[in-house]
């Protein structure tokens, strides 16, 4: 009884062991390990010697506060994943070290994803997803300026996109495995985090704004001066596009997969979701389908960035004239 | 406190509990890459594996129900692997295809053998990791992750968290009661307003406990520097292993090996 309502539900991002090859089981451990030892040189410049406290106890609020729950509807409760928070209270570095020790601690303590599938769901949770929140953060934030508004609304986007893009890079990972046909795998992953990515925003959101109501020293303790904003906010977006990029080629045998899947009718099905952001999915006028796939992915990730800055902008106006 | 909810570890004195932590942690990370790299459809290997993971729960006497409990836990991800039963034009060649009918869609032979073996291979590498999570306390566990070479930095994070963990679980536990204690549920009516009320509360107490893990974050670190912290934890040295945990260690890694070695090659 305590334990279930105690541990953390499994979501459907820790990758379990058996699920990935040995090649992406390596290329993921491999990016991780990069980003670690990039983050563990930065935050050792920045934290000194307060490194150790500091992000030992986050990393424990992280592993705590994803014990927070609501009811949305029925039996489903929101849950929170935490790695936009992470990454806009204490910078990028050290969101991704403290994110690492808690998915590597919810592998070995709690089996919440597997250990050799670890170097993957590092990649996803803790790599991955503060980059790319610090970046669409800074980016809404560089867009429309500092306001109050405006930081809401940035972390609401930042939270959502990181956990949409973890999902697809965990689609791209189970695809290029050959344990899930990536043109299901990736509609069906991003759709259902598409919504998940809400709860996790509004818990951002609300968890910001007390933050920024009561201790506004915090949120912009950690800024980082202009130049460098810049190249996070362009980091973010170029590793989402890379991800879009990657995602028409995870597919080992891709003719034959899609020419079945075609035939059996399940593209079409699985896709519905991506119909409403990108009409005909395929791009009129690309006559190459994985070229056409690219071009959508690119696109899409241009909207959300694109639908950010406009709402970001609509608060801050919002918030002038009030 | 409620310390022990979220502690995995079984007490015990068995010869796995005994064994060494650097010893353990190689063979689960061994046991999960030979599972990892045997071949779909080798029912034999997977049977050889889980005789053997058995053998060790048993061993444990940590309890064969308990081990299975958590197992069960990494199941619910094997609905992502479920495409495979239907599309598989590879292996399309052998085995009967079965048309649903009424469907366009086709379960394939060499697509249910595809996922069974990967949830063989799941099913198999989360026992072993559950083993090693009950028969090794978690600041033991750690000390042998730093001998075997992952950086200092992370293990004494990885303790941190550990330490408060339990703190700071408990705190979140009072909130969720306060907030119970407060939201009025009247028959059907569901407690507070609308989902995004509710996810807004929720945020408020994330928030609320960041900022309690920040500044106790701020006192534990005086505390430290009170201590004489210089931003250098230090730990023992390893004790060198007995000769009990050579003898394991080396026996049970041939014997993976061995397997490994069949399972390829045959």
């Amino acid at each position: 009884m305590l334990q279930s309502e105690v541990l953390p539900s499994p979501t459907p991002m820790h990758i379990p062991d058996g699920f990935l090859s040995i090649g992406v089981v390596i290329v993921c451990w491999v990016l991780s390990i990069i980003g670690i030892g990039i983050a563990l040189a930065r935050t050792r410049k920045t934290l000194g010697e307060r490194q150790v406290p500091v992000m030992g106890v986050l990393a424990a609020f992280i592993f705590a506060a994803q014990m927070l729950n609501f009811t949305i509807a029925g039996g489903t409760s929101g849950h929170f994943l935490g790695a936009a928070l992470a990454a806009i209270l204490l910078g990028p570095w050290a969101a991704m070290l403290t994110m690492t020790t808690v998915v590597a601690i919810q592998a070995l303590l709690f089996q919440d994803g597997g250990l050799l599938a670890l170097g993957a769901n590092i990649l996803n949770m803790a790599v991955i997803g503060p980059i790319v929140a610090y970046g669409f953060y800074r980016g809404v934030r560089t867009l429309v300026g500092n306001r109050k508004g405006s930081t809401l609304t940035a972390g609401f986007v930042a939270a959502w996109v990181s956990i949409v893009v973890a999902a697809a890079a965990c689609a791209v990972e189970l695809g290029f495995s050959g344990t899930s046909p990536i043109g299901i795998a990736l509609p069906a992953m991003a759709g259902i985090h598409a919504l998940i990515g809400i709860g996790e925003g509004l818990i951002t959101l609300g968890a910001l704004a007390l933050v920024l109501a009561t201790r506004p020293d915090l949120v912009e303790a950690e800024r980082a001066p202009a130049p460098a904003g810049m190249r996070w906010v362009w980091g973010g977006l170029a590793l989402a596009i890379v991800l879009a990029l990657l995602s028409p080629l995870a597919s080992p045998h891709p003719d034959g997969l899609e020419r079945v899947a075609e035939d059996l009718g399940f593209i079409e099905r699985a896709q519905e979701p991506f119909y409403e952001v990108i009409p005909d999915y395929v791009f009129p006028g690309i006559p190459n389908e994985a070229l056409a796939t690219m071009m959508a992915g690119v696109v899409g990730t241009l909207i959300v960035y694109g639908i950010a800055v406009g709402l970001a902008a609509l608060f801050r106006r919002r918030a002038q004239t009030a | 406190m409620h310390f022990h909810a979220l502690d995995t570890y079984v007490p015990g004195q068995s010869p796995v509990h005994r064994l060494d932590p650097r010893v353990k942690l190689v063979l689960t990370v061994l046991f999960i890459l030979t599972a990892a790299l045997t071949p779909d459809r080798a029912w034999l290997i997977f049977g050889l594996l889980e005789g053997l993971i058995l053998a060790a729960i048993l061993t444990s006497r940590v309890g064969l129900a308990l081990v299975q409990k958590r197992s069960a836990l990494a199941l619910p991800f094997l609905l992502a692997a479920l495409t495979v039963v239907f599309a598989r034009p590879g292996d399309a060649g052998d085995g009967w295809v079965l048309f649903l009918p009424g469907t366009p869609w086709a379960v394939s032979e060499a697509g249910i053998g595809r996922f069974l073996s990967i949830a063989a291979r799941s099913y198999l590498s989360v026992q072993a990791a559950v083993l090693l999570a009950a028969t090794t306390q978690f600041p033991d566990l750690l000390w042998g992750m730093q001998a075997l070479k992952v950086p200092r930095l992370l293990v004494a994070v990885g303790g941190f968290l550990y330490r408060y963990l339990f703190v700071l679980a408990d705190e979140a536990r009072r909130m969720m009661q306060a907030r119970e204690a407060r939201s009025v549920v009247s028959g059907d009516e569901r407690a507070g307003r609308s989902v995004a009320w509710r996810a807004r509360v929720t945020g408020a107490m994330a928030g609320t406990l960041f900022l309690r893990a920040y500044e106790r974050s701020e006192r534990v670190w005086a505390a430290m520097v009170a201590r004489g912290y210089d931003g250098e934890v230090r730990v023992l040295l390893s004790p060198v292993l007995r000769p009990s945990d050579w003898r394991a260690g080396v026996g049970l890694g041939l014997l993976l090996a061995l397997i490994l070695a069949a399972a390829r090659g045959l």
